[in-house]
C-alpha cells in the first residue's frame, strides 16, 4: 500500500516563472513609453540590442553547459534582464556598451553562478556597475529631453547615433547634448550636483530648464510611468509591497533629514522620488525575486538599506545616481539579513536553537 | 632525474602556487595590471623563492624545529631586502611603479610555504630547483593575468617594458588595438579577480578533459600488469 502525499490545494498558484517574467516586461511599457515620448526612441534600439544579445548569450552558455536551451530561454528571464539594463543606461550610448553589458550580465553574473535562481547579484545592476566604472563617459552621456534639444533627435538619428556615434546629420553626441550656447546639458541629478559643488543653492540650481518643478524635465514622467507599471505588478501580485514601500519610505525619511539639515544643499524627498531611476529601481530592480531578501522582515530591512544608500550616494557620494551600487551592496547583505530574520516556525519557541 | 621532473610538474602545473594553492593572491591581483609590472614582480618573486629555498635548505640541520619559522622569516626578509635593493639600483622606475609590493614579497605565503613544505626537508639542489619552478609557475600566472588585463584595459602589450629591460625594450611594445574607451574594469581590482577566475576555470577544464581521456589508458596498463603477474 502506498501513501500518496499531495501538496495542499489551498496553496495553489498558477504563476510560473515565464508568466511572472512576462508580466514584469509588460509592466515596463508605461515607463518606456514615457522615455520614448520625452527623450526619443533611442531606448527602443537599446532594448532590441539588449534582448537579442541576452538571448544569444543565454543560448550559447546553456549549450556549453549541456542544458535544454528552448525550455530555459522561454522562461523570459534573459528578456527581463536585457530590458532592465537597456532602460537603465543612457538611451543614446554606443551599441557596444549595451552589448558588452548584457553579455556580462547573462554570462558572468547569471550563468557562471549557476543560472536563474542562483545568482548572488541582480544581473542588470551588476552589469550597470561594470559599465559605469568601465566606460564612465558613455554611461553618463544622457541626452536632454526633446523639448530642450537644439537639434531634435529624429527616429533615424537614434539608430545613427547609437551605431556610428554621430546623428544622420553628422552631429556628435556631445553636440546633441549642447544647448543654444554650446554648453553641455546634463540630467537633473548631474546639474544639481555640479551646481551645489559650485556653491549654488538647490533652488537656484532648479531654475535650470532641466528641472520642471518636481523632478527632472521628462524624468518625472518616466518615473511616474514606472510607478504605474510597479502598481500594476503589485496588483498582479508579482511583487509584494514590502520592498518598494521600504525603499521609498527610507528614501523619503533620509532625504527629509538631509533637507531639514540644509535645504540649500540637499534636494527635497519629492525631487528624489521623481529623478533618476527611483521608481524603476524601487519596483522592478530591488524586487528581483532571486537576489532580494526572502523573509518578510528581511525585505523591509533590505529595502530600507537600499533607500538609505541611494540618498547617501546622491547627496554626499561621488556619483550622481546610486541605484546600482545600493542594490548590489544590499544584495551582498541578503544572506546575512535572511539568516537573522528567519521567521519562527509554528510550534517552535521564540528562542533560537 | 624523475624527482626533478616531478618538481617541474608540481611547480608549473599540478601544484601551481597561483592557480591551485591560491597563495600570494595579494601581489598576484594587485600588480598584474600590466604585463611589465607582472613580469617584474614575478621575476623578483622567483629569485626570492630560489634563493630562500637554497639558504633554508643549507641550514635545515642546524635550525631547531621549535624556532624554525622565525628563522625562516628572517632569512626570507634578508633575501627580499637584497632583491629590493637590487631593483632599486638597476630598475628604478619599475621599483617605483611596483612600490610596496616588492618589500611585501616577505609576506607572500608561497615563499614561507615552500620553505616549510619543501626546503626544510630536501637537499640544497632540489630545494633551489623547487623554488625556481614554483617561482616560474607563479611568474607565468602573473604574466598571463598581466597580459590579458593589459590588452583588455589598455589595448597594448609590454607597454613600459623599458622599465624592466632597459631602453632597447621600447620596441617590444605592441599595440593590439586602438580605441578611445578601453574596458577600464580589466585594470581595476575586480578585473583581476574575474580574469584569475577564468584562468583557474581554464586550468580545471584542461585537467577535466585530460582525466576524461585517461581511464581508457589506465585500464590497459592495469591489464598488462595482471598478465605480467600471472606469467
Amino acid at each position: 500500500m502506498s501513501f500518496r502525499i499531495a501538496a495542499s490545494p489551498h496553496h495553489h498558484s498558477q504563476a510560473k516563472t515565464a508568466v511572472i517574467m512576462r508580466t514584469v516586461a509588460l509592466a515596463c511599457i508605461p515607463g518606456i513609453a514615457a522615455q520614448c515620448y520625452f527623450f526619443g526612441v533611442g531606448v527602443l534600439v537599446q532594448i532590441a540590442l539588449a534582448v537579442v544579445t541576452a538571448w544569444l548569450c543565454e543560448a550559447a552558455v546553456l549549450k556549453l553547459r549541456g542544458k535544454p536551451i528552448q525550455a530555459k530561454l522561454s522562461d523570459h528571464s534573459a528578456l527581463v534582464t536585457g530590458v532592465l539594463l537597456a532602460v537603465a543606461i543612457p538611451a543614446y550610448a554606443p551599441w557596444w556598451v549595451i552589448v558588452i553589458g548584457t553579455a556580462f550580465a547573462i554570462i558572468i553574473v547569471k550563468q557562471l553562478y549557476g543560472g536563474l535562481g542562483n545568482n548572488l547579484f541582480n544581473p542588470a545592476m551588476a552589469a550597470y556597475v561594470m559599465l559605469l566604472i568601465s566606460f564612465p563617459t558613455q554611461m553618463t552621456s544622457w541626452l536632454p529631453p526633446l523639448t530642450l534639444q537644439t537639434t531634435p533627435v529624429s527616429v533615424s538619428d537614434a539608430a545613427c547615433t547609437i551605431f556610428t556615434g554621430y546623428s544622420c546629420s553628422g552631429n556628435s553626441l556631445t553636440q546633441l547634448r549642447s544647448d543654444v550656447d554650446g554648453r553641455t546639458m546634463a540630467t537633473a541629478l548631474d546639474t544639481l550636483r555640479t551646481a551645489v559643488a559650485a556653491k549654488q543653492t538647490v533652488s537656484e540650481a532648479q531654475t535650470s530648464p532641466v528641472f520642471d518643478g518636481l523632478g527632472g524635465t521628462g524624468w518625472s514622467w518616466v518615473n511616474l510611468g514606472f510607478l504605474l507599471g510597479g502598481l500594476f505588478l503589485l496588483q498582479q501580485r508579482v511583487i509584494q509591497w514590502r520592498i518598494p514601500v521600504a525603499v521609498l519610505g527610507s528614501m523619503t525619511l533620509v532625504a527629509l533629514v538631509f533637507a531639514m539639515v540644509d535645504s540649500d544643499r540637499f534636494a527635497s524627498p519629492l525631487f528624489h522620488w521623481l529623478s533618476g531611476g527611483t521608481m524603476l529601481a524601487a519596483f522592478f530592480i530591488a524586487t528581483d525575486p532571486v537576489s532580494a531578501s526572502t523573509t518578510p522582515k528581511g525585505r523591509l530591512i533590505y529595502g530600507a538599506m537600499i533607500g538609505l544608500l541611494v540618498v547617501l550616494i546622491r547627496n554626499v557620494g561621488g556619483y550622481p545616481d546610486g541605484w546600482a551600487f545600493a542594490v548590489m551592496l544590499a544584495n551582498l547583505s541578503v544572506p546575512l539579513i535572511d539568516a537573522y530574520t528567519k521567521p519562527r516556525v509554528y510550534g517552535q519557541s521564540a528562542k533560537r536553537g | 632525474m624523475s624527482q626533478y621532473r616531478q618538481i617541474i610538474q608540481q611547480g608549473l602545473w599540478q601544484n601551481n602556487p597561483g592557480l591551485v594553492q591560491l597563495l600570494g593572491l595579494c601581489p598576484l591581483l594587485a600588480t598584474s595590471s600590466s604585463l611589465t609590472n607582472a613580469l617584474g614582480l614575478g621575476l623578483a618573486t622567483m629569485l626570492v623563492l630560489a634563493a630562500t629555498n637554497a639558504v633554508i635548505s643549507m641550514v635545515r640541520h642546524q635550525v631547531p624545529n621549535e624556532i624554525r619559522i622565525p628563522v625562516f622569516v628572517m632569512i626570507i626578509a634578508a633575501v627580499v631586502t637584497a632583491i629590493e635593493q637590487l631593483m632599486h639600483a638597476y630598475t628604478f622606475e619599475l621599483y617605483q611603479s611596483l612600490g610596496i609590493f616588492i618589500p611585501l614579497i616577505v609576506t607572500n605565503c608561497v615563499v614561507i610555504g615552500r620553505a616549510e613544505a619543501f626546503a626544510s626537508k630536501n637537499s640544497v639542489l632540489a630545494s633551489t630547483f623547487d623554488g625556481l619552478m614554483m617561482g616560474l609557475g607563479f611568474c607565468l600566472v602573473l604574466a598571463t593575468l598581466g597580459a590579458v588585463r593589459e590588452v583588455l584595459g589598455q589595448g597594448t602589450l609590454f607597454a613600459g617594458a623599458e622599465l624592466l629591460f632597459g631602453d632597447w625594450a621600447k620596441v617590444l611594445k605592441i599595440t593590439v588595438y586602438q580605441s578611445d574607451s578601453h574596458l577600464l574594469l580589466a585594470i581595476l581590482p575586480p578585473g583581476a579577480f574575474l580574469v584569475l577566475g577564468f584562468v583557474i576555470a581554464a586550468k580545471n577544464a584542461i585537467e577535466a578533459r585530460r582525466k576524461a581521456k585517461q581511464p581508457a589508458a589506465a585500464s590497459t596498463v592495469q591489464r598488462a600488469r595482471v598478465t605480467q603477474a600471472g606469467s
